[in-house]
């Protein structure tokens, strides 16, 4: 028993280092100098470390400038998706009304979808309303933040569902009984009470818009500035002769965010969803 | 339930908050998927795009150019193939690690969950560019370790793909692992003691009780799995680009987006989101036989 155990645990540490191995020669990479990046005997440490790669992808690349403009479609994709997918799943859980069933039915579906395939239709959506609202259309960020928005939405929807209803009847109408309004309640009790499932629906919405490439490559097609960040990244994958401190140094950045918003909200990640896949 | 006046104020107000919803997903899902089919059915091009010329209407042309052209065929079956191995590389990886993150004591767990947490963090073009990096042909670490210096993993058709698909099951067999570890955890400890009292043999308790309880889960898991896995465009494009003019590493979704917007057959490619909607639809009918097995009620 005892045998058996330390075996498992000297395998699982090899496993866990193994899987960290990529994470840990990215930013290995970022702060190594530039002949010891491209050499052909590529060593897991380094004696010289230097921001000289950070430095060149926050000049030469502007990343800084992409940063924040992902950083807004992010913040904005997940203000709105939050609340928008709270009033949803606060009506589809706490009222009785004709067609609920189909539209749960219709929303669970609609996740099926591949959205990577509505990448034409929304291409020339994008393009007509930045007639008319060009903060909207195509090379703006208002156009990712849209998309996203209608992405993330029916799995938010899904997830704060489970937590709406686990919320007891009797609170509800302690809470009426008190004198509070329907959307009294729903501000000031149900909001905070499903608090775990709003850190999770955020940091899946915030992922989501943040790690995109297909829609990012497909709407921001002429102006530079309205890039993010994972589009920079590419400037610096030259075919012939990619400069790898920099990439590398561009994809620390870029993780980092969301790997403090993994850390930081785990466990409530982790009970979100496993509330959502059991229901 | 609640009838009358009282359930049709309800009805109102459910209406309201659905609103906002509603507007978002008809506006941006469902008009789009609309859009989608018809423009499908058209050959609808540059030219078509600009006003230089009509719009003809074609029916199931552009299904039939699709459906008769050997190029399809192949990267259909690359997709599947390719979606085949990710969902069985992290649904088994996942497994096998969420078992054994059960049997190891707390720190030693939390080491696997934090590396786990971290691939899993990882946006897809980070990870991406990385394990490019580490599997490149001159300066990368892992041809260093072989001694392949100079051999190009992205080149070969096979060895682009089992590399993207490395890649892949690195950032989602954390999902798997983590949501089958909660699953295993939330198995009552009496019914494990009671198949030991009944004197069941370890690997009896893991196939004869464990197995059958997490079944629903692993349906699950999988189901989504698949539907990840089927749609992988990121990871695809970044590392091979296709795989060159051949296209030795499309999958559905790179071609589809090849054809509209850098061949400007945007009915064509639409043609191909279409065929690959309609796969993952039919998926998505065993998802719900799938969840509603796990007692899940609507």
């Amino acid at each position: 028993m005892k045998r058996g155990r330390t075996l498992a645990e000297i395998v699982t540490v090899v496993v866990a280092a193994v899987v960290a191995f990529p994470l840990f020669w990215m930013v290995l990479t970022a702060v190594k100098p530039p002949d010891e990046v491209v050499s052909t005997t590529p060593r897991p440490w380094t004696l010289h470390p230097s921001l000289g790669s950070f430095t060149r992808a926050l000049t030469v690349a502007d990343f800084g400038r992409y940063f924040v403009n992902s950083v807004v479609v992010a913040i904005a994709v997940v203000v709105l998706s939050v609340g928008i997918a709270f009033l949803a799943a606060a009506a589809l859980t706490r009222f009785r009304f004709r067609g609920r069933t189909v539209l749960l039915v219709m929303l669970l579906v609609v996740q099926m979808v591949p959205v990577e395939a509505l990448t034409v239709p929304l291409f020339f959506l994008m393009r007509e309303l930045g007639r008319t609202a060009p903060a909207l259309g195509l090379n703006h960020l208002g156009s990712l933040v849209l998309v996203h928005l209608a992405f993330s939405l029916p799995f938010a929807i899904w997830l704060l569902r489970g937590f709406t209803r686990a919320v007891p009847v009797e609170l509800e109408e302690a809470a009426t009984l008190d004198g509070a309004s329907r959307f009294t309640f729903l501000r000031r009790v149900l909001f905070p009470l499903v608090a775990p499932g709003l850190v999770a629906t955020s940091v899946l919405s915030f992922t989501h818009a943040w790690n995109d490439f297909l829609f990012a490559k497909t709407f921001i097609i002429s102006d530079a500035r309205n890039q993010t960040l994972p589009l920079a990244l590419q400037v610096f994958v030259r075919p012939d002769d990619p400069d790898w401190g920099a990439v590398m140094a561009g994809s620390t950045l870029m993780t980092i965010p969301v790997l403090i918003f993994f850390v930081l909200a785990q466990r409530r990640l982790v009970g979100g969803l496993a509330g959502a896949v059991k229901g | 339930m609640i009838s009358g006046p009282a359930a049709r104020g309800q009805g109102r107000t459910a209406l309201l908050y659905l609103v906002p919803a509603l507007l978002v997903l008809v506006a941006l899902l469902g008009y789009p998927l609309y859009q989608l089919v018809t423009i499908s059915l058209f050959d609808y091009g540059q030219e078509q795009v600009s006003g230089g010329a009509p719009l003809t209407f074609l029916g199931v042309g552009n299904y039939r150019t699709l459906f008769s052209s050997a190029k399809f065929w192949t990267v259909l079956g690359q997709t599947v193939g390719f979606a085949a191995v990710c969902v069985a590389g992290s649904v088994l990886v996942g497994a096998a690690l969420a078992v054994l993150a059960n049997r190891v004591r707390r720190w030693v767990r939390m080491c696997l969950f934090l590396a786990a947490l971290g691939a899993w963090a990882t946006p897809a073009v980070a990870g991406s560019t990385v394990w490019l990096f580490l599997f490149d042909a001159n300066f990368g670490l892992v041809n260093h370790l072989l001694g392949l210096d100079g051999f190009s993993w992205t080149y070969g058709r096979w060895t682009a793909f089992g590399l993207v698909a490395g890649e892949v099951v690195w950032c989602s067999f954390p999902f798997v692992m983590i949501t089958l570890y909660a699953g295993i955890r939330a198995i009552p400890g009496e019914v494990l003691e009671a198949a030991t009292l009944d004197g069941a043999s370890g690997w009896r308790t893991a196939t004869s009780v464990t197995l059958p309880l997490l079944r629903p889960l692993l349906v699950v898991v999988t189901v989504q799995s698949v539907i990840w896995d089927f749609k992988v465009f990121t990871q695809v494009y970044v590392m091979t680009g296709g795989g060159g003019i051949a296209g030795r590493n499309l999958v559905l979704n790179v071609y589809a987006y090849q054809e509209a917007f850098a061949a400007s057959e945007y009915g064509l490619g639409s043609a191909i989101g279409v065929v690959m909607t309609l796969i993952l639809l039919a998926v998505t009918g065993f998802y719900l036989r799938a969840l509603r097995r796990t007692g899940e009620e609507l």
